[in-house]
Protein backbone atom coordinates (compact mmCIF):
# COMPACT_ATOMS: atom_id res chain seq x y z
CA UNK A 1 0.00 0.00 0.00
CA UNK A 2 1.32 3.46 -0.77
CA UNK A 3 2.12 5.55 2.23
CA UNK A 4 1.05 9.18 2.04
CA UNK A 5 2.80 11.80 4.11
CA UNK A 6 0.46 13.82 6.31
CA UNK A 7 1.25 17.51 6.54
CA UNK A 8 0.57 18.96 9.97
CA UNK A 9 -0.30 22.60 9.56
CA UNK A 10 1.47 24.81 12.06
CA UNK A 11 -0.38 27.91 13.30
CA UNK A 12 0.71 31.07 15.05
CA UNK A 13 -1.95 33.33 16.57
CA UNK A 14 -4.61 31.39 14.70
CA UNK A 15 -2.86 31.99 11.36
CA UNK A 16 -1.38 29.16 9.31
CA UNK A 17 2.39 29.54 8.97
CA UNK A 18 5.25 28.02 7.04
CA UNK A 19 7.74 26.03 9.10
CA UNK A 20 11.17 24.68 8.15
CA UNK A 21 10.36 21.16 9.33
CA UNK A 22 7.61 20.63 6.77
CA UNK A 23 9.75 22.03 3.95
CA UNK A 24 12.68 19.78 4.83
CA UNK A 25 10.34 16.78 4.97
CA UNK A 26 9.32 17.59 1.42
CA UNK A 27 12.94 17.89 0.27
CA UNK A 28 13.74 14.51 1.81
CA UNK A 29 10.70 12.98 0.17
CA UNK A 30 12.09 14.20 -3.18
CA UNK A 31 15.45 12.56 -2.55
CA UNK A 32 17.29 15.88 -2.59
CA UNK A 33 20.99 15.37 -1.89
CA UNK A 34 22.33 18.95 -1.89
CA UNK A 35 21.00 22.43 -1.16
CA UNK A 36 22.80 25.15 -3.13
CA UNK A 37 21.87 28.48 -1.66
CA UNK A 38 22.39 32.10 -0.82
CA UNK A 39 20.43 33.30 2.23
CA UNK A 40 17.42 35.58 1.81
CA UNK A 41 14.64 36.99 3.96
CA UNK A 42 12.17 34.29 2.91
CA UNK A 43 14.40 31.28 3.54
CA UNK A 44 16.61 32.36 6.44
CA UNK A 45 14.27 30.59 8.87
CA UNK A 46 15.41 27.32 7.31
CA UNK A 47 19.13 27.93 7.83
CA UNK A 48 19.54 26.31 11.23
CA UNK A 49 17.21 23.44 10.37
CA UNK A 50 19.04 22.74 7.12
CA UNK A 51 22.45 22.91 8.79
CA UNK A 52 21.30 20.26 11.24
CA UNK A 53 20.33 17.84 8.47
CA UNK A 54 23.17 15.35 8.16
CA UNK A 55 21.71 13.74 5.02
CA UNK A 56 21.75 16.97 3.01
CA UNK A 57 24.87 18.51 1.48
CA UNK A 58 24.93 22.26 1.90
CA UNK A 59 26.78 24.46 -0.61
CA UNK A 60 26.68 28.23 -0.02
CA UNK A 61 27.54 30.51 -2.97
CA UNK A 62 28.59 34.14 -3.18
CA UNK A 63 26.21 35.20 -5.98
CA UNK A 64 23.01 33.50 -7.04
CA UNK A 65 24.09 32.76 -10.60
CA UNK A 66 26.71 30.38 -9.27
CA UNK A 67 23.94 28.24 -7.80
CA UNK A 68 22.66 27.10 -11.19
CA UNK A 69 26.12 26.12 -12.44
CA UNK A 70 26.91 24.28 -9.19
CA UNK A 71 23.56 22.48 -9.47
CA UNK A 72 24.40 21.53 -13.07
CA UNK A 73 27.68 19.99 -12.00
CA UNK A 74 26.00 18.11 -9.16
CA UNK A 75 23.38 16.74 -11.55
CA UNK A 76 25.98 15.63 -14.11
CA UNK A 77 27.71 13.82 -11.26
CA UNK A 78 24.52 11.94 -10.41
CA UNK A 79 23.24 14.02 -7.49
CA UNK A 80 19.85 15.66 -6.94
CA UNK A 81 20.28 19.33 -5.98
CA UNK A 82 17.80 22.06 -5.11
CA UNK A 83 18.61 25.73 -5.67
CA UNK A 84 17.42 28.05 -2.90
CA UNK A 85 17.70 31.77 -3.68
CA UNK A 86 15.61 34.98 -3.68
CA UNK A 87 13.72 36.42 -6.65
CA UNK A 88 16.23 39.31 -6.80
CA UNK A 89 19.01 36.74 -7.24
CA UNK A 90 16.96 34.97 -9.89
CA UNK A 91 17.00 38.18 -11.91
CA UNK A 92 20.78 38.41 -11.55
CA UNK A 93 21.13 34.79 -12.67
CA UNK A 94 19.58 35.30 -16.09
CA UNK A 95 22.37 34.19 -18.42
CA UNK A 96 23.58 31.23 -16.40
CA UNK A 97 20.00 30.05 -15.84
CA UNK A 98 19.56 30.20 -19.61
CA UNK A 99 22.85 28.45 -20.28
CA UNK A 100 22.68 25.71 -17.65
CA UNK A 101 19.29 24.84 -16.14
CA UNK A 102 17.39 25.64 -19.34
CA UNK A 103 20.15 24.83 -21.85
CA UNK A 104 20.96 21.48 -20.29
CA UNK A 105 17.24 20.86 -19.68
CA UNK A 106 17.86 20.11 -16.04
CA UNK A 107 15.05 18.54 -14.01
CA UNK A 108 15.79 21.07 -11.27
CA UNK A 109 13.68 22.16 -8.31
CA UNK A 110 14.23 25.86 -7.64
CA UNK A 111 12.97 27.32 -4.37
CA UNK A 112 12.69 31.06 -4.83
CA UNK A 113 12.08 33.55 -2.02
CA UNK A 114 9.28 35.77 -3.31
CA UNK A 115 10.18 39.17 -1.88
CA UNK A 116 7.24 41.54 -1.89
CA UNK A 117 4.57 38.92 -2.67
CA UNK A 118 2.46 39.31 0.47
CA UNK A 119 2.32 43.11 0.12
CA UNK A 120 1.44 42.77 -3.55
CA UNK A 121 -1.22 40.18 -2.77
CA UNK A 122 -2.74 42.46 -0.12
CA UNK A 123 -2.88 45.32 -2.60
CA UNK A 124 -0.25 47.30 -0.70
CA UNK A 125 2.72 49.06 -2.22
CA UNK A 126 5.57 46.47 -2.22
CA UNK A 127 8.93 47.38 -0.71
CA UNK A 128 10.43 47.41 -4.21
CA UNK A 129 9.70 46.07 -7.70
CA UNK A 130 11.03 42.52 -7.14
CA UNK A 131 7.55 40.99 -6.79
CA UNK A 132 6.24 42.81 -9.85
CA UNK A 133 8.70 41.15 -12.21
CA UNK A 134 8.93 37.66 -10.69
CA UNK A 135 6.08 35.82 -12.38
CA UNK A 136 6.38 37.60 -15.75
CA UNK A 137 10.06 36.63 -15.92
CA UNK A 138 9.37 33.00 -14.98
CA UNK A 139 6.65 32.95 -17.63
CA UNK A 140 9.05 34.42 -20.20
CA UNK A 141 11.53 31.62 -19.49
CA UNK A 142 8.80 28.99 -19.62
CA UNK A 143 9.47 27.95 -16.02
CA UNK A 144 6.36 26.62 -14.25
CA UNK A 145 5.88 27.84 -10.66
CA UNK A 146 3.84 27.14 -7.53
CA UNK A 147 3.08 29.37 -4.53
CA UNK A 148 4.07 28.17 -1.06
CA UNK A 149 2.43 30.33 1.62
CA UNK A 150 1.75 27.96 4.53
CA UNK A 151 2.52 24.42 5.62
CA UNK A 152 -0.65 23.35 3.79
CA UNK A 153 1.09 24.28 0.52
CA UNK A 154 4.28 22.32 1.11
CA UNK A 155 3.11 19.19 -0.78
CA UNK A 156 3.42 21.46 -3.82
CA UNK A 157 7.21 21.28 -3.31
CA UNK A 158 7.25 17.56 -4.01
CA UNK A 159 4.77 18.12 -6.83
CA UNK A 160 7.08 20.74 -8.36
CA UNK A 161 10.02 18.34 -8.10
CA UNK A 162 8.01 15.60 -9.80
CA UNK A 163 6.93 18.01 -12.53
CA UNK A 164 10.58 18.99 -13.14
CA UNK A 165 11.48 15.32 -13.63
CA UNK A 166 8.57 14.78 -16.00
CA UNK A 167 9.21 17.79 -18.24
CA UNK A 168 13.01 17.78 -17.77
CA UNK A 169 13.10 21.50 -17.05
CA UNK A 170 13.46 23.64 -13.94
CA UNK A 171 10.29 24.23 -11.91
CA UNK A 172 10.00 26.91 -9.21
CA UNK A 173 8.44 26.67 -5.77
CA UNK A 174 7.92 30.29 -4.71
CA UNK A 175 8.37 30.84 -0.96
CA UNK A 176 5.88 33.64 -0.48
CA UNK A 177 6.28 34.55 3.19
CA UNK A 178 9.01 36.41 4.99
CA UNK A 179 10.06 35.11 8.36
CA UNK A 180 9.15 37.44 11.22
CA UNK A 181 10.76 35.60 14.12
CA UNK B 1 53.64 29.85 -23.81
CA UNK B 2 50.95 29.33 -26.43
CA UNK B 3 47.59 27.75 -25.66
CA UNK B 4 48.16 24.79 -27.98
CA UNK B 5 51.45 24.02 -26.20
CA UNK B 6 49.77 24.17 -22.78
CA UNK B 7 46.92 21.93 -23.91
CA UNK B 8 49.36 19.35 -25.29
CA UNK B 9 51.16 19.23 -21.94
CA UNK B 10 47.83 18.85 -20.10
CA UNK B 11 46.72 16.10 -22.48
CA UNK B 12 50.02 14.30 -21.99
CA UNK B 13 49.65 14.13 -18.19
CA UNK B 14 45.85 13.74 -17.97
CA UNK B 15 44.54 10.25 -17.26
CA UNK B 16 41.09 9.68 -15.71
CA UNK B 17 40.32 13.23 -14.66
CA UNK B 18 37.11 15.00 -15.70
CA UNK B 19 38.08 18.00 -17.86
CA UNK B 20 35.78 21.02 -18.26
CA UNK B 21 36.58 23.67 -20.87
CA UNK B 22 35.03 26.92 -22.06
CA UNK B 23 35.42 29.67 -24.67
CA UNK B 24 38.53 29.45 -26.88
CA UNK B 25 39.93 26.50 -24.90
CA UNK B 26 36.78 24.48 -25.62
CA UNK B 27 37.35 25.11 -29.32
CA UNK B 28 40.91 23.76 -29.21
CA UNK B 29 40.94 21.03 -26.52
CA UNK B 30 39.11 18.50 -28.77
CA UNK B 31 42.17 18.53 -31.05
CA UNK B 32 44.11 16.88 -28.19
CA UNK B 33 41.42 14.93 -26.36
CA UNK B 34 38.28 13.00 -27.30
CA UNK B 35 37.62 11.55 -23.84
CA UNK B 36 34.16 10.66 -22.51
CA UNK B 37 35.26 12.57 -19.43
CA UNK B 38 35.50 15.88 -21.33
CA UNK B 39 32.76 18.50 -21.13
CA UNK B 40 33.25 21.37 -23.54
CA UNK B 41 30.83 23.97 -22.21
CA UNK B 42 29.80 26.08 -25.17
CA UNK B 43 27.01 28.54 -24.48
CA UNK B 44 26.48 27.67 -20.81
CA UNK B 45 26.84 31.25 -19.57
CA UNK B 46 30.25 32.94 -19.59
CA UNK B 47 32.07 32.94 -16.27
CA UNK B 48 30.41 29.94 -14.66
CA UNK B 49 32.64 27.00 -15.52
CA UNK B 50 34.39 26.94 -12.10
CA UNK B 51 31.01 26.70 -10.35
CA UNK B 52 30.06 23.78 -12.58
CA UNK B 53 33.37 22.18 -11.66
CA UNK B 54 32.61 22.73 -7.97
CA UNK B 55 29.33 20.83 -8.34
CA UNK B 56 31.02 17.97 -10.19
CA UNK B 57 33.86 17.79 -7.69
CA UNK B 58 31.41 17.55 -4.79
CA UNK B 59 29.33 14.95 -6.61
CA UNK B 60 32.35 12.82 -7.60
CA UNK B 61 34.81 13.02 -4.71
CA UNK B 62 36.85 10.06 -5.95
CA UNK B 63 37.66 11.63 -9.30
CA UNK B 64 39.79 14.70 -10.04
CA UNK B 65 38.06 17.57 -11.83
CA UNK B 66 40.17 19.91 -13.99
CA UNK B 67 38.55 23.22 -14.93
CA UNK B 68 40.22 25.04 -17.84
CA UNK B 69 38.90 28.57 -17.51
CA UNK B 70 39.87 31.77 -19.32
CA UNK B 71 41.05 35.00 -17.71
CA UNK B 72 38.14 37.01 -19.12
CA UNK B 73 35.74 34.35 -17.85
CA UNK B 74 37.39 34.37 -14.43
CA UNK B 75 36.93 38.13 -14.15
CA UNK B 76 33.18 37.69 -14.67
CA UNK B 77 32.78 35.60 -11.55
CA UNK B 78 35.55 36.19 -9.03
CA UNK B 79 33.28 35.39 -6.09
CA UNK B 80 33.34 31.73 -7.05
CA UNK B 81 36.95 31.57 -5.86
CA UNK B 82 35.60 32.10 -2.34
CA UNK B 83 32.74 29.62 -2.89
CA UNK B 84 35.26 26.95 -3.98
CA UNK B 85 37.70 27.65 -1.17
CA UNK B 86 34.81 27.52 1.29
CA UNK B 87 33.54 24.16 -0.01
CA UNK B 88 37.17 23.00 -0.21
CA UNK B 89 36.80 20.04 -2.59
CA UNK B 90 40.08 18.13 -2.44
CA UNK B 91 39.66 16.95 -6.02
CA UNK B 92 39.22 20.27 -7.86
CA UNK B 93 42.00 21.96 -9.87
CA UNK B 94 41.16 25.30 -11.43
CA UNK B 95 43.41 26.52 -14.26
CA UNK B 96 43.11 30.05 -15.63
CA UNK B 97 44.46 30.41 -19.14
CA UNK B 98 45.86 33.91 -19.25
CA UNK B 99 46.01 35.57 -22.65
CA UNK B 100 44.96 39.00 -21.35
CA UNK B 101 42.47 39.53 -24.16
CA UNK B 102 38.92 38.67 -25.14
CA UNK B 103 40.05 36.49 -28.01
CA UNK B 104 36.70 35.36 -29.39
CA UNK B 105 35.49 38.96 -29.74
CA UNK B 106 38.55 40.21 -31.60
CA UNK B 107 41.34 40.61 -29.08
CA UNK B 108 40.27 43.52 -26.91
CA UNK B 109 42.35 43.77 -23.68
CA UNK B 110 40.71 42.50 -20.49
CA UNK B 111 40.37 44.94 -17.57
CA UNK B 112 43.38 44.74 -15.28
CA UNK B 113 45.70 43.54 -18.02
CA UNK B 114 49.24 43.56 -16.65
CA UNK B 115 48.01 44.49 -13.15
CA UNK B 116 45.57 41.88 -11.85
CA UNK B 117 47.07 38.70 -10.39
CA UNK B 118 44.69 35.73 -10.39
CA UNK B 119 46.89 33.42 -8.31
CA UNK B 120 47.08 36.11 -5.62
CA UNK B 121 43.30 36.44 -5.70
CA UNK B 122 42.89 32.67 -5.35
CA UNK B 123 45.32 32.63 -2.45
CA UNK B 124 43.44 35.48 -0.82
CA UNK B 125 40.17 33.60 -1.35
CA UNK B 126 41.55 30.68 0.63
CA UNK B 127 42.94 28.23 -1.94
CA UNK B 128 45.63 26.21 -0.13
CA UNK B 129 47.75 25.71 -3.27
CA UNK B 130 48.32 28.36 -5.95
CA UNK B 131 50.72 28.39 -8.89
CA UNK B 132 51.73 30.55 -11.85
CA UNK B 133 53.35 29.10 -14.96
CA UNK B 134 55.02 31.13 -17.68
CA UNK B 135 57.49 28.45 -18.75
CA UNK B 136 56.38 25.33 -20.60
CA UNK B 137 59.15 23.10 -19.30
CA UNK B 138 58.30 24.06 -15.72
CA UNK B 139 54.63 23.25 -16.33
CA UNK B 140 55.55 19.90 -17.86
CA UNK B 141 57.75 19.09 -14.88
CA UNK B 142 55.39 20.26 -12.12
CA UNK B 143 52.06 19.08 -13.49
CA UNK B 144 52.17 15.45 -12.27
CA UNK B 145 52.77 16.69 -8.73
CA UNK B 146 49.97 19.25 -8.99
CA UNK B 147 47.53 16.60 -10.20
CA UNK B 148 48.35 14.61 -7.07
CA UNK B 149 47.81 17.42 -4.56
CA UNK B 150 44.92 17.62 -2.14
CA UNK B 151 43.00 20.61 -3.42
CA UNK B 152 41.43 22.82 -4.16
CA UNK B 153 44.33 23.89 -6.38
CA UNK B 154 44.59 27.03 -8.50
CA UNK B 155 47.06 27.63 -11.34
CA UNK B 156 47.46 30.53 -13.74
CA UNK B 157 49.03 29.44 -17.01
CA UNK B 158 50.22 31.90 -19.61
CA UNK B 159 48.48 30.89 -22.82
CA UNK B 160 48.83 33.19 -25.79
CA UNK B 161 46.72 32.52 -28.85
CA UNK B 162 47.71 29.45 -30.82
CA UNK B 163 47.45 31.52 -33.96
CA UNK B 164 45.16 29.11 -35.75
CA UNK B 165 41.47 29.23 -36.65
CA UNK B 166 39.36 27.85 -33.83
CA UNK B 167 36.87 25.06 -34.43
CA UNK B 168 33.25 25.97 -33.77
CA UNK B 169 32.10 22.36 -33.75
CA UNK B 170 30.89 21.11 -30.40
CA UNK B 171 28.38 18.60 -29.13
CA UNK B 172 25.22 20.48 -28.04
CA UNK B 173 25.42 21.00 -24.30
CA UNK B 174 22.19 19.13 -23.54
CA UNK B 175 23.60 15.98 -25.13
CA UNK B 176 27.10 16.60 -23.76
CA UNK B 177 25.79 16.91 -20.19
CA UNK B 178 23.77 13.70 -20.48
CA UNK B 179 26.72 11.86 -21.99
CA UNK B 180 28.97 12.89 -19.09
CA UNK B 181 26.31 11.95 -16.52
CA UNK B 182 25.92 8.57 -18.21
CA UNK B 183 29.69 8.04 -18.13
CA UNK B 184 29.96 8.99 -14.47
CA UNK B 185 26.89 7.21 -13.14
CA UNK B 186 25.93 4.56 -15.68
CA UNK B 187 22.42 6.03 -15.55
CA UNK B 188 20.64 6.96 -18.77
CA UNK B 189 18.93 10.27 -18.00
Amino acid sequence: MPVHAVTVIARRGGMAVLTPKTIIEQLKQCGITHVVWLPDSESKFMYDALQAEKDLGFIPVCREGEAFAVASGLWMGGKTPVVLIQNTGLFESGDVLRGTALGLELPLLMMIGYRGYMEMKAGKQPFDTAAVYTEPILNAWGIPFHHIETDADTPKIAAAFKQAQEISRPVAALICVEYNG
Amino acid sequence: MRRDEVLQVLAKHRSQEIVLTTMSVSQEWPAYSQSELDFNAVGTGMGHLPDMGLGLAVACPDRKVLVLNGDGSMLMNLGVLVSIANAAPRNLILFVFENEIYEVTGGQPIPGRGRANFAAMAKGAGFPHTFEFRDLLALDKELPGILGLDGPVFATVEAASSGRPLSTKALPIREAARALRRTLTGVHP
